[in-house]
């Protein structure tokens, strides 16, 4: 067993569940997402990003390139989130909650994708 | 740069991990901790005022509790928070500059600078391995006629001292092992601009292993080796290295000649070094014995070249191993007067001192010179750096093996015919060459002599090649006309003409020029220069040939009419 292959796999599922945790629920319904969730997800996502630099190979780079789609989502989500609870008038709406979700339904799609390329890694390892 | 990039960030992996986990834990810490409001009642910090009190507290610029002051629970948080962050900050710091202090990775940025340099270079250059006194002075020979060189040299100082040559076309530098086909290849192997490969290390299978490497990519491309031993010679010379040079031979045959065939060496020396010596400086050719300090390879060769025009040698060398045979041989350094006494310093015509030691060296000449002051004197200078001493040892002849090697490779950088002809003079005798002396002094005065080569060819002689082709009769005679004035003559001469393998050596005016002839001409720069309108410009030609002037441009016409 590769302790750092478990801590790497740790990290890229532990940020889809978190992301599948927050996204999950009422699209419009700010009752159904908890903030601090998101937060989790933004931090898991980016100790992600870290964790996959400088693998050359092309596989690498995709694993790469879906945790910074990843991250940029969340990052938008939070922005968005930041906006409507501390500037706009009418604070968290279901209009506002409406937004966050579907962006980081988005970074889900992307940490989905992230997922299936380190099976598929795995797989061809075993082979 | 992708790389560079990728290698950074992964050596930052740790570091980069580290900062986010302790922002995320301040952060989170911050939100969950409840607070009070300005009022007194409960309140909690959201993750935009926590991002924003731990982004200014970690970098220590600390704009206060904000919005509302903390509570003894938050202040007790912030204080584990601040020596965190500032504990983390200093780590990921420390780990950034180690990154970029690290030697190896110092030497991929300067790889990477270099061969991006060699990529981009879109003008003719040649490629120098080896950085040592030959290495340099081609480089600065090379500079001289307007060429590039890319430099490969296995130590970083002599890389540093090509970046800090003060050339108009700078050299590119690169610390690497030549003798790896990759290195040449970043350094430009495979360019078509490449003019050619000089491998001057001092390693010989090093060498070999560069032209090898040159021929397999382009066979036909020109490639210089130096080598130190005969093996090595035939081998490179058996896969059509254009020019191998073993610097030792090299120079006790040059040297020979100085000693046994004055006029040849001063033709030679004429037509190859930059530097032109005066008439003058032609020495007295003296018959008897020579004493020959320090026997290694470089005595070895001077030894063999003295001996085979049966000059009588004494040799003086500390280590007796190294002599063989039954020679005239007394044991010691030569810089004692007993150890010259010794080699009867007082009855010999001159002495050379060839160890591997300039101090050494001139200490013997110096002392030499005192017990028989009419000694000729002939000392072996091994490090460029000690010119200042050299030049004021009133020595008869300074000897620079490095220098030897680099002109000849200049040389026949410069045109290969001038190689031939070299060659072909060793057949002539003293007189001949006397007298070819006496011509290039009339012709040229105390200037300096240059040469130059062509082939009468659409692209060396455009207009020549065509009046040959439309029936005109034109021989050497008609390129040697001022190109102004037909009266009068221009300072130069032809050296060589080789057609169809045959080879004449100082051909007469009157010969006939045919298509393909190559030819070797010696004279004034400016003259030489000259001559190239004669050669490729029609009209000119015309002119020269007959006296009339056809250019179509009536106001050039009349401006050649004034005669200025």
């Amino acid at each position: 067993m590769n302790r750092e292959k478990v801590v790497f796999a740790f990290f890229i599922v532990l940020a889809l569940t978190l992301n599948a945790g927050f996204v999950v629920g009422d699209v419009d319904n700010p009752a159904h997402h908890e903030v601090i969730e998101l937060f989790l997800a933004i931090v898991v996502s980016l100790i992600c990003t870290v964790l996959k630099f400088g693998d050359r190979s092309h596989l690498g780079a995709l694993m790469l390139a879906t945790s910074l789609v990843a991250d940029l989502q969340l990052i938008a989500a939070a922005s968005i989130w930041g906006y409507h609870a501390q500037i706009a008038a009418a604070g968290v709406t279901g209009d506002a909650m409406a937004s966050i979700v579907s962006f980081a339904a988005g970074a889900l799609v992307a940490n989905i994708i992230s997922v299936v390329l380190l099976v598929i890694e795995t797989v061809m390892v075993r082979r | 740069m992708n790389t560079l990039l990728y290698i950074m960030l992964r050596r930052l992996r740790m570091p980069l991990i580290a900062l986010i986990l302790v922002y995320a834990v301040s952060i989170l810490g911050l939100v969950l901790i409840p607070g009070q409001d300005d009022q007194g009642q409960p309140w909690r910090m959201g993750f935009f005022h926590a991002f924003y009190f731990v982004s200014f507290m970690g970098s220590t610029i600390g704009f206060g509790e904000i919005p509302y002051p903390f509570t003894d629970a938050q202040r007790m948080w912030t204080l584990v928070c601040i020596y965190a962050t500032v504990v983390t900050w200093l780590y990921a710091i420390g780990a950034t500059l180690a990154v970029l202090q690290d030697q190896g990775f110092l030497r991929l940025i300067r790889t990477r600078r270099f061969a991006q340099k060699v990529r981009a270079l879109e003008e003719p250059f040649y490629l120098v391995c080896g950085y040592g006194t030959t290495g340099r002075e081609v480089v600065l020979g090379l500079e001289r006629r307007g060429l590039r060189s890319v430099v490969i040299d296995i130590r970083q100082e002599r890389i540093d001292q090509v970046s800090l040559e003060e050339f108009a076309l700078p050299a590119y530098g690169f610390c690497a092992d030549a003798s790896l086909p990759d290195n040449l290849a970043l350094a430009g192997l495979e360019k078509a601009n490449c003019l050619g490969i000089l491998a001057l290390t001092d390693q010989d299978g090093v060498n070999l292993a560069i032209s090898i490497a040159s021929k397999l990519v382009k066979p036909k491309r020109m490639v210089i080796s130096r080598s130190e031993n005969d093996i090595t010679s035939a081998n490179l010379a058996s896969f059509g290295t254009d020019l191998v040079i073993n610097p030792f031979k090299q120079f006790a045959e040059y040297f020979g000649l100085a000693v046994h065939r004055p006029h040849q060496h001063l033709v030679y020396d004429w037509l190859i070094n930059p530097q032109h010596r005066p008439l003058a400086s032609i020495y007295k050719h003296a018959k008897g014995r020579w004493i020959l300090c320090g026997f290694g390879r470089f005595g070895q060769a001077l030894q063999q070249s003295l001996q085979s025009e049966a000059t009588a040698v004494t040799l003086i060398e500390p280590n007796p191993n190294l002599v063989t045979g039954n020679t005239d041989y007394i044991e010691g350094v030569g810089t004692e007067a007993v150890t010259l006494d010794a080699a009867r310093v007082r009855e010999a015509v001159g002495i050379i001192a060839g160890t591997p030691n300039d101090a050494d060296n001139l200490s013997i000449i110096m002392t030499a010179r005192e017990m028989n002051a009419k000694l000729i004197t002939v000392v072996r200078q091994n490090h460029a750096a000690n010119e200042l001493m050299f030049s004021n040892s009133r020595a008869d002849f300074v000897m620079q093996p490095g220098h030897t090697v680099a002109t000849k490779i200049l040389a026949h950088i410069r045109t290969p015919l001038l190689e031939l002809f070299l060659q072909q003079l060793n057949t002539k005798d003293e007189v001949w060459c006397h007298t070819l002396m006496n011509r290039i002094s009339q012709s040229v005065g105390e200037e300096r002599v240059d040469s130059r080569s062509f082939i009468i060819s659409l692209e060396q002689t455009p207009a020549v090649f065509e009046a040959i082709k439309a029936g005109a009769e034109i021989s050497l005679r008609n390129l040697m006309k001022r190109p102004y004035d037909r009266k009068a003559s221009l300072d130069c001469f032809p050296l060589l003409l080789k057609r169809a393998g045959d080879i004449v050596l100082t051909p007469g005016e009157l010969e006939a020029l045919q298509i393909g002839d190559e030819l070797l001409f010696c004279g004034r720069f400016e003259d030489l220069d000259d001559q190239l309108w004669i050669l490729e410009n029609r009209q000119t030609l015309n002119y020269v040939l007959n006296g009339t002037d056809d250019n179509p441009n009536p106001i050039l016409r009349w401006i050649r009419t004034l005669n200025i």
